[in-house]
């Protein structure tokens, strides 16, 4: 793209000279916005260069639950229509966009990954569907996750695993392996996660792609089907930090509906990235978690992420190492206040007012026949330790209990942030696995998620950005970037710089060391 | 603490409105039991001095004023019910065992 001012240095040059690949699906949203701003492209032409990807990977990664590509083209025709009628239309206008399928869409199949909810049509929009359809940007579909956002591989999704385009015997990650995905196989520039324990930067992390939890509170979560209210945060997918940026900046802010909600202003997302760029890291002080690096994270995880700091101190940044003993019991505070609250939220499956219903002579019995059949696994032993975790006699000793480590936890992070502006630590301690290899093992799902749980407990805000590949398997390794908690900016202003250092070390982004995936006939 | 026992996965699941077959019952206790041994370790730390943390974010409670504003109608909030009728949610019979 000429013309591109703050943009990085792209290969959109080479890839529009090679006929062979569908071009504009591999373009950011950034290029994108621009180009339809100088007239080179329309977004029809965008959305079809998705839609034709999609129709030609997606058999074969399966990051879509629903494809929408009459709703698609018909957003853009319209955002066609307004910029050829000279209107002002917003940043992201005519840029497509794939949503995790949580998130209600009125009219659109929305399933949470569950067979419990099969078909259904829900009657209104989240406040992020209407935000996304106020920024005139096509909705692609609906992307595929663990059930209810139950899982670190989306193996638990009751239609079926996504696959990882980087090697597709292997796992996206989960939650939100659809969404990762989409973005990673170029079906979409951008795509909309949840981020409960990890969610959206697990996946990102495994995915070579990009991955952000906003502050809790900082994206509305109204009709965003619930997992586990206190630590829920919808969030961007991208390929680019800049990509990500202005996907925040266009779906956070207050909302009346969620409770929940910041009443605060927009963190200036897209700023930080460019001051990150351009004046690099000099002042910032970072810490290293401590507990969060060595025993218990892949050798080659571990060398990225001590590149990635050497990085970081090339930009000019103080780092520092900060202690987090409270870490250690994070992942089981975690289990005991998710399940607890998930097995109240995941209540309202009752076979009523809409989903499955397996009919028995009474309502009891038609409730527990419908939830036998309507739910899978891990959502049956999630729902079962949480009623346990809430049930007279035990309550004390394991929801209270893990509360009390919640404070442990966010005392942690207070006295790590009186020593650092932001923390880091790998997004995850190895590379992919294997598709079926824990998936009968849920303690070792769970341990995917040892360093991002921690972020949730305490409500802050992190980024996972690609850091390279382990020498070992080539495949991703994530980076991730904590700030305190309403203190977004700093995560892109430090993301923008380190992205900046790493595609310059490679001479492009690490997407165009994946694997060319094979196209269906 | 003790581990869950299969008794206890069924009452549990009795509670939570989950059938269960022998062989769920078989594989998911199994799996429990070892998940609440795991997690168990949160009391190691949590002393009588540590106050709990429900909510991430310091809150005060959010209100507004008390009026009706739009909102689903009728027909909207029941065209995604397995069964309705007059304006109602339709369920199997709620009281009583026996015919």
């Amino acid at each position: 793209m000429s013309g591109a001012t703050a943009h990085e240095p792209t290969r959109m040059a080479d890839l529009m000279a090679d006929k062979n690949a569908n071009y504009w699906s591999r373009a950011t949203a950034a290029e994108m916005a621009e180009a339809m701003r100088n007239g080179a492209v329309t977004s029809v032409e965008l959305t079809q260069a998705c839609l034709d990807q999609i129709a030609a990977v997606d058999g074969t990664v399966h990051a879509f639950l629903h494809v929408d590509a009459e709703g698609a083209l018909a957003t853009a025709r319209e955002v066609d229509a307004a910029r050829a009628a000279g209107e002002d239309l917003p940043p992201l206008a005519g840029v497509p966009i794939a949503i995790k399928d949580l998130v209600v869409t009125e009219g659109m199949p929305t399933t949470a990954g569950s067979r419990i909810l099969e078909g259904w049509l829900p009657p209104y929009d989240a406040t992020l569907t209407r935000k996304i359809r106020e920024a005139r940007m096509p909705i692609l579909g609906k992307t595929n996750m663990d059930e209810f956002a139950m899982g670190s591989s989306t193996e638990y999704s009751g239609y079926g695993p996504t696959r990882n385009p980087w090697d597709l015997e292997r796992i996206p990650g989960g939650s939100g392996g659809g969404s990762a995905a989409a973005v990673a196989a170029w079906e979409a520039p951008l795509a909309i996660g949840s981020d409960t324990g990890g969610s959206i930067r697990q996946p990102a992390a495994v995915t070579g792609t990009i991955g952000v939890k906003p502050t809790y509170g900082g994206v509305s979560r109204y009709g965003a089907i619930a997992l586990a209210s206190s630590l829920d945060q919808l969030g961007p997918c991208a390929r680019t930090i800049e990509d990500a940026a202005l996907l925040h900046e266009a779906i956070g802010g207050h909302d009346p509906m969620d409770a929940t909600s910041l009443d605060e202003p927009v963190p200036a997302c897209v700023d930080a990235v460019y001051e990150g760029r351009k004046n690099g890291l000099a002042g910032v002080r970072v810490g290293i978690i401590t507990e969060l690096t060595g025993e218990g994270f892949q050798a080659g995880v571990t060398e990225r992420f001590n590149e990635a700091v050497d990085h970081l101190r090339a930009a000019g940044a103080d780092v520092v190492e900060v202690g987090c003993p409270s870490f250690t019991y994070a992942l089981a505070a975690y289990y005991l206040i998710l399940t607890s609250e998930a097995s109240s939220n995941l209540a309202k499956f009752d076979s009523v007012r809409f989903g499955l219903r397996v009919e028995k002579d009474t309502i009891e019995k038609t409730m527990g026949a419908t939830r036998q059949h309507g739910f899978g696994d891990e959502v049956k032993r999630r729902i079962i330790l949480g009623t346990y975790a809430l049930s007279a006699g035990y309550y004390d000793a394991y929801y209270g209990s893990a509360q009390k480590v919640r404070t442990l936890v966010q005392r942690d992070f207070a006295a790590a942030f009186a020593k650092a502006d932001v923390l880091v630590s790998p997004t995850a301690p190895t590379t992919p696995f294997k598709l079926g290899e824990r998936v009968d093992n849920p303690l070792a799902m769970y341990l995917n998620d040892i360093a991002t749980i921690p972020v949730n407990l305490a409500g802050v805000p992190a980024l996972s950005l690609p850091s390279g590949t382990a020498a070992e398997d080539g495949l991703p390794v994530g980076f991730q970037i904590i700030a305190p908690a309403h203190e977004d900016a700093r995560l892109y202003k430090v993301g923008g710089a380190l992205e900046h250092a790493l595609v310059q070390k490679w001479g492009g982004p690490l997407m165009s060391l994946a694997p060319e995936l094979e196209v269906a006939p | 603490m003790s581990s869950l026992s299969r008794n206890d996965v069924a009452r549990l699941a009795a509670l939570a409105r989950i059938d269960m077959t022998d062989e769920d019952l078989d594989r998911l206790s199994g799996q429990l039991s070892a998940i609440v041994d795991a997690v168990a370790t949160v009391a190691e730390v949590a002393t009588d001095d540590i106050p709990a943390t429900s909510h991430p974010i310091p809150m005060s409670n959010v209100h507004r004023a008390d009026e009706v504003r739009p909102s689903l109608t009728q027909e909207q909030a029941l065209a995604a019910a397995p069964e309705a009728e007059d304006g109602r949610f339709r369920v199997p019979r709620i009281l009583g065992e026996e015919a």
